[in-house]
């Protein structure tokens, strides 16, 4: 505190704050060209390499809206599979009575989002360690719940039909397309999010809660906001993984309510960097590439993922893109302020905003 | 008469889930650690009965002892190694370190010991022997000594937290961490010593859960873990005696459900969850605000 004012005294006129310490305009052309790479994808690698893609998109979403939740707001849910697995069977329903996968994905986030809403009434009061659990509850009840519906294929599932007039080459081409526009829409919006004054009622609310509460920020509101969004965003991501199987099957153990799939999302959030849009990138990427070295081991690659997670939780807090940070100031996705001023150049002074959760 | 069949064998069953909930309960109040792996840990001392009763042909009633002695080590260790590192990075540390242990656990199990489901002492007569009142209602000697089981630990528990100069120690630690550093508590081994109990608590679980139906790799979380919470909410958080009425509740709930419906089992004892985290989220005993 006494610092800033120091500082300002000191250069008066020259202090800046920008969002960024380095020129905003080459992470700006970089981004676009990787998205124009992205997207050209399916014309010159083949479907395997496609195939595996979608899935490492899937997961980049997932871990996206993951980190939203722990990572800005403080809610670390273990239930994150509940939403994943209604945006698959909400792709599901509307194909069985003839509209496209395609349409249904939009289908998928709204539903998800909307059925969030009680969802998050009923976990709302519990923090943390309790909340954890009760989310899981939760995904076990939805489960529970639309295995009971015989129509949707109850206890075993069913194909999802709609896509089987596509060629195989084509359908993964799309799926693929898919897959990547939600996933550059989940970061996206959570980078446009964390960037309004949600982000910083978000960072507010995590340096103190108490205090922001008696600043008038409406802290629950905020939460829930949080918990709808990722529910959307997961929702989107489930209704890609009916189209990418073709067929929903529910069940705990390889099916969609499959906590697994949380642990895929939070173990990436962890090792990439909890609290950065980054993070979720780059431990999607450690993640990938776990899985593809492992794949002919089974679960292996989860049980490495698991250990990779626990050190980096107890010995490198901020994952990889936060210790990346820490040496080089990189920022892919300015969401808070530096506050320098042009005479110091190598000036490390920053807002609460980048602090570590 | 079915249905008082029902509910007293929902009660019994809601022993078990005591014995489940109890563990979570104590590390829980003792260092405000949520031990998501707590489940996989019942899970894991059922293996090592199965591993130990392949081993050495113990009868299955003398492996629980032991069982219980190795879990009670692990736990001690697991706490002073892992767990009190992760307390002191704080929570979120902790729900990771704990959820990332769960998985490992689930998933090395399905490694090593396949996804098949093992039963413990089978055809061993006592698990068996039954008794009958009327003509309808019969009832497993076993889960019956299940349940004195679990009201026999509990009563242990709280003896032991009341008398013994370790369950003293332990609620000074839980009471204020500071205040009994300062007057020569090391609340680290505390918190291991509290951490083994618990372990044991799981251990006897497991086991039990083992003999009574089946163990396989993934019911650590499926119904071992959410079970427990359930019954802990249901009975109030931070309560021994909550614990047990929390996992009759459930029980109770359990079965009268699969009465109705055999599908609507889970979905019964949930519903009885939701409706008590929604009209009285501190629990049926409450002891201080909800988490």
């Amino acid at each position: 505190m006494t610092e800033v004012a120091q500082t300002s005294i000191r250069s008066g006129e020259n202090l800046k704050v920008t969002r960024s310490r380095r020129n905003v305009l080459w992470s700006g052309i970089g981004a676009l060209v990787v998205l124009v790479v992205l997207f050209g994808f399916p014309y010159y690698v083949g479907p395997g390499t496609t195939g595996i893609m979608v899935q490492g998109l899937i997961v980049l979403t997932l871990a996206s809206m993951w980190n939203l939740l722990a990572g800005y707001a403080g809610l670390v849910s273990v239930g994150q599979q509940a939403f994943l697995g209604l945006g698959a069977y909400f792709v599901l329903i509307p194909a069985m009575h003839g509209v496209t996968p395609w349409a249904g994905l939009f289908i998928a986030a709204i539903a998800a989002g909307v059925i969030a809403i009680p969802l998050w009434w009923l976990v709302a009061r519990l923090r943390l360690g309790y909340f954890a659990i009760a989310t899981w509850v939760l995904a076990e009840v939805v489960m529970l719940v639309i295995e009971q519906i015989s129509s949707v294929g109850g206890g075993t599932g069913m194909p999802l039909p709609g896509l089987s007039g596509m060629d195989p080459a084509v359908l993964t081409a799309y799926t693929y397309w898919a897959a990547l526009i939600v996933a550059v829409l989940a970061i996206g919006g959570v980078y446009l999010l964390l960037r309004s004054k949600v982000g910083l009622v978000l960072t507010a609310i995590r340096d103190d809660e108490r205090a922001a509460r008696s600043s008038g920020v409406r802290v629950g509101l905020a939460r829930m906001g949080v918990f709808v969004a990722a529910a959307v965003g997961c929702g989107a991501a489930g209704g890609v993984l009916a189209i990418e199987q073709l067929q929903v099957v529910p069940g705990t153990s390889g099916g969609v309510f499959s906590v697994q799939w949380t642990a895929e999302m939070a173990f990436a959030v962890i090792i990439g960097g909890i609290g950065t849009i980054e993070g979720p990138i780059l431990g999607t990427i450690v993640y990938m590439v776990l899985q593809q070295a492992l794949q002919s081991y089974n679960a292996w690659y989860l049980i490495v993922l698991g250990i990779v997670a626990i050190v980096i939780a107890l010995f490198a807090r901020r994952g990889l893109w936060g210790t990346l940070d820490e040496r080089f100031n990189l920022r892919l996705f300015p969401v808070g302020y530096y506050l320098w001023s042009p005479t110091e150049r190598r000036s490390r002074r920053r807002t609460p905003t980048h602090a570590a959760p | 008469m079915q249905w008082v069949n029902a509910i007293i064998q929902g009660l019994l069953t809601g022993g078990l889930y005591a014995l489940f909930a109890c563990g979570l309960s104590l590390m829980f109040g003792v260092m405000k650690v949520v031990n998501l792996a707590h489940g996989d840990l019942a899970t894991v001392a059922g293996y090592i009965g199965v591993g130990i009763i392949a081993i050495t042909h113990m009868p299955v009633l003398w492996s629980i002892p032991v069982v219980v002695l190795l879990m009670a080590v692990l736990g001690y260790i697991l706490q002073r190694s892992v767990i009190q590192s992760a307390i002191t990075r704080g929570e979120l540390t902790t729900l990771i370190v704990t959820f990332g242990l769960s998985i490992i656990i689930e998933n090395g199990l399905q490694q090593f010991f396949t996804a098949n489901s093992r039963g413990l002492g089978v055809g061993d007569s006592f698990i068996t022997a039954s008794f009958s009142i009327g003509s309808q209602i019969t009832i497993a000697w076993f889960n019956l000594a299940v349940f004195v089981l679990a009201v026999v630990v509990l009563l242990g528990l709280q003896q032991f937290m009341s008398v013994t100069r370790y369950g003293r120690l332990i609620r000074a630690v839980a009471d204020d961490r500071e205040a009994a550093q300062l007057s020569g508590a090391d609340y680290r081994h505390v918190f291991g010593i509290a951490a083994a109990i618990a372990f044991g608590t799981v251990a006897i679980a497991g086991m039990c859960d083992g003999m009574i139906t089946t163990i396989s790799p993934t019911i650590g979380t499926d119904t071992i873990l959410l079970f427990a919470f359930a019954s802990v909410v249901i009975g109030g958080l931070g309560s021994l005696w909550g614990t047990l009425l929390g996992g009759v509740i459930l029980g109770v709930a359990q079965a009268i459900g699969a009465q109705i419906n055999p599908s609507w089992e889970q979905l019964a004892g949930y519903a009885v969850f939701l409706l008590v985290l929604v009209l009285r989220p501190q629990g049926l005993i409450s002891q201080g605000a909800p988490a």
